[in-house]
């Protein structure tokens, strides 16, 4: 059961990296020869999805488990767990930042493309409270291939973000309106 | 009381007095069958687009109209009969409003102007009306000082203005009479158009028909401006002449090289076709041309047609409202293209280059400035091509006065 | 019959609309949607253009009537 927990546990962090990497990919409106910029989209939301569905278990496991010492206030109040608070804290952070990302992504139809945006900067916060839970939370954070799946996400991540970040980004011979001048 | 006669009918008052109002045109009643009314006299709208007022007014009436709206907003730089309007026949407007509002069954009413001493001057007025109206009949009514930009008069625009938001036009998937001012069915009218309803409700359907063409009856206010001696505003009725309009505004000062009906976004008569032209839908539409706000600016020959049009399309250009990436990107592409068919220099440029871009910008936005620009530098086209030519060749027709 | 709108105050020319409705949009060479004709959707089409509706990442498509 703990394996199952912590097994779901890292295969979320590998899907909210993907996620996050195809997000920016999404964002930047490029496309790459053989998949469509609908086919990024999809993949966007779909990994997000597995990701949240992931979590789902990976929390449901460790509340049943008896050695996790986890219960439901955990998941909202932070920090006051019985194993590794910090940590477990927090992941229950990331886990609140998740719902808030999953519900305005369902809801973004009523609650209209600016508020979306704004909430969905979110995800620069829910995952790097991952990343950290992660590594803090687990008994096999110093073994090697733990050591090597954080060092490729982390690289992904911080790639994608950069390419974000960049003058670059914008550049694609597609000119972004400023709209900013309008009002 | 004795309705006015001739085509003179709108700004007949002696001061911008309520007792000068009342003395020249009568008491109002507002007890009318107003939709009925309009009907008969064949009411079109006088802010451009000449939609039936009494269609307009069914729909509003129908739905329940919570607001209405006078639009005095007037963005356009060639016209000037709405603050004329405003100026000097203001209780006229105001009247219109109040006959809208009954016939809607609207609560608030709203007077968008871009001048603040004449909104000023509106508020004492309304104060004054107010003060000798009973609690039950009054309507609230509030002046709102709208930016003085081309597309400040879009119905939309007016919407978000009255909302505090910038007065930018809106994405109109709902029309405006469906879901408006605070999401209520929103009823706009032009301010003249309002100060015809409001003459139509005291003398009648039939006086307002007794001038003006069968399909367009009645009196409009036209702006007329550019190369002529004595440019103002001029109320005459539908279907007069083009050429009694320029001598009413003192006659051309250098000949008329062409004539731009419907301003900027309109089209321009050929100075052949002037004589035998009438401001009636009927004449001016194969100039691609309608009477629309009434604006008439005179081109003369001491002036490069193909130039003003050039600059007139930069201007346009310059007022989108930077929402709608084709308007942003496209009317700049649009107004450079004929700009370099003035100096064709280096790089000529092409008549089929501006045609491509005008197909690029229409429709392709969330309100009419791409169409009507487009619809504007098409005429220029068409007017000046002997210019383009002329152009072409590193001359120009113009024949400045020396 | 039912009908797509643009909101084009919300468009940035991502072309997500223009990949899954291929019949009825192109892009111009800012990215911008352009309609081949009038945006009608019959059967065929509907859902795809929902599909459209769904994809757009700026929420700047709707299906009016």
């Amino acid at each position: 059961m703990w394996f199952v927990g912590r097994g779901t546990g890292i295969v979320a962090l590998l899907m909210f990296t993907l996620t996050v990497v195809l997000g920016v990919l999404t964002r930047s409106g490029r496309s790459a020869p053989g998949i469509t910029l609908f086919g990024i989209a999809d993949l966007h939301r779909t990994a997000a999805l597995a990701g949240t569905g992931l979590v789902a278990v990976h929390v449901t496991t460790l509340l049943v488990d008896p050695f996790s010492q986890l219960r439901l206030v955990d998941l909202v109040v932070p920090f006051h767990a019985g194993y590794r608070p910090l940590w477990v804290g927090l992941g229950a952070l990331a886990l609140d930042t998740l719902v808030v990302l999953v519900g305005s992504s369902l809801l973004r139809h009523r609650i209209g493309p600016r508020l979306f945006r704004a909430l969905h900067w979110a995800a620069y916060a829910m995952w790097p409270l991952a990343f950290v839970h992660a590594l803090g939370s687990g008994t096999d954070a110093a073994t090697w291939w733990l050591r090597g799946i954080a060092a490729i996400c982390a690289l992904a991540v911080t790639g994608a973000v950069w390419w974000r970040a960049s003058e670059r980004f914008h550049l694609h011979g597609r000119p972004t309106l400023d709209r900013r001048a309008a009002r | 009381m004795s309705p006015p006669t001739g085509a003179r009918r709108l700004l007949l008052a002696e001061d911008t007095s309520l007792a000068a109002h009342l003395e020249r045109y009568g008491p109002l009643t507002t007890r009318v069958d107003l939709v009925r009314l309009l009907e008969h006299a064949g009411l079109t709208g006088h802010g451009g687009a000449g939609f039936p007022a009494a269609t307009k007014l069914r729909g509003a009436a129908s739905r329940g109209a919570g607001v209405v709206i006078a639009n005095g907003a007037e963005g356009e730089p060639a016209s000037a009969k709405d603050r004329a309007l405003l100026q000097h026949a203001p209780h006229l407007v105001l009247d219109g409003l109040l006959l809208a509002a009954r016939a809607t069954g609207a609560r608030s009413a709203y007077v968008a102007t871009p001048s603040p001493r004449t909104a000023e001057a509106l508020r004492e007025q309304l104060a004054l009306r107010e003060q000798l109206t009973v609690r039950r009949d009054r309507l609230r009514t509030e002046v709102v000082v709208v930016e003085d930009r081309f597309i400040s008069g879009e119905e939309s625009a007016l919407v978000n203005a009255v909302e505090g938001r910038p007065g930018i036009p809106r994405d109109r998937a709902v029309p405006v009479f469906e879901r408006g001012v605070r999401r209520q069915p929103t009823l706009v009218h032009n301010v003249e158009t309002l100060a015809h309803l409001a003459l139509i409700a005291r003398f009648g359907s039939e006086w307002f028909r007794s001038v003006g063409t069968r399909e367009q009856p009645g009196t409009f206010l036209a702006t007329v401006s550019g190369d002529v001696a004595a440019p103002g505003v001029h109320e005459v009725e539908h279907g007069a002449p083009l050429p009694q309009l320029i001598d009413a505004a003192g006659g051309p000062t250098s000949g008329v090289q062409a004539v731009l009906v419907g301003g900027f976004h309109g089209a321009w008569v050929p100075g052949a076709s002037v004589p035998s032209t009438t401001m009636s839908s009927s004449s001016l539409a194969p100039h691609g041309a309608s009477v629309g706000a009434g604006v008439v600016l005179v081109l003369g020959y001491d002036r490069c047609g193909l130039r003003e049009s050039a600059g007139i399309a930069s201007y346009l250009a310059g007022q989108s409202a930077r929402q709608c990436g084709p308007c942003v990107l496209g009317l700049p592409r649009l107004a450079e293209s004929l700009a370099r068919l003035v100096h064709p220099g280096v790089d000529p440029g092409s008549v089929d280059e501006v045609v491509r871009m005008t197909a690029l910008v229409r429709g392709r936005g969330a309100c009419a400035h791409p169409d009507g620009t487009a619809r504007f530098v098409i005429s220029t086209l068409r007017a000046f091509s002997d210019d383009i030519a002329a152009h072409g060749r590193g001359g120009c027709r113009a024949t400045p006065a020396h | 019959m039912p009908r797509l709108h643009i909101d084009w105050t919300r468009c940035d020319g991502h072309g997500l609309c223009a990949e899954l409705l291929p019949e009825l949009l192109g892009r111009d060479e800012w990215g911008y949607p352009l309609p081949r004709a009038a945006l009608d959707l019959d059967v065929r089409l509907l859902e795809h253009a929902e599909h459209a509706v769904d994809a757009c990442p700026l929420l700047a498509l709707k299906i009016i009537g």
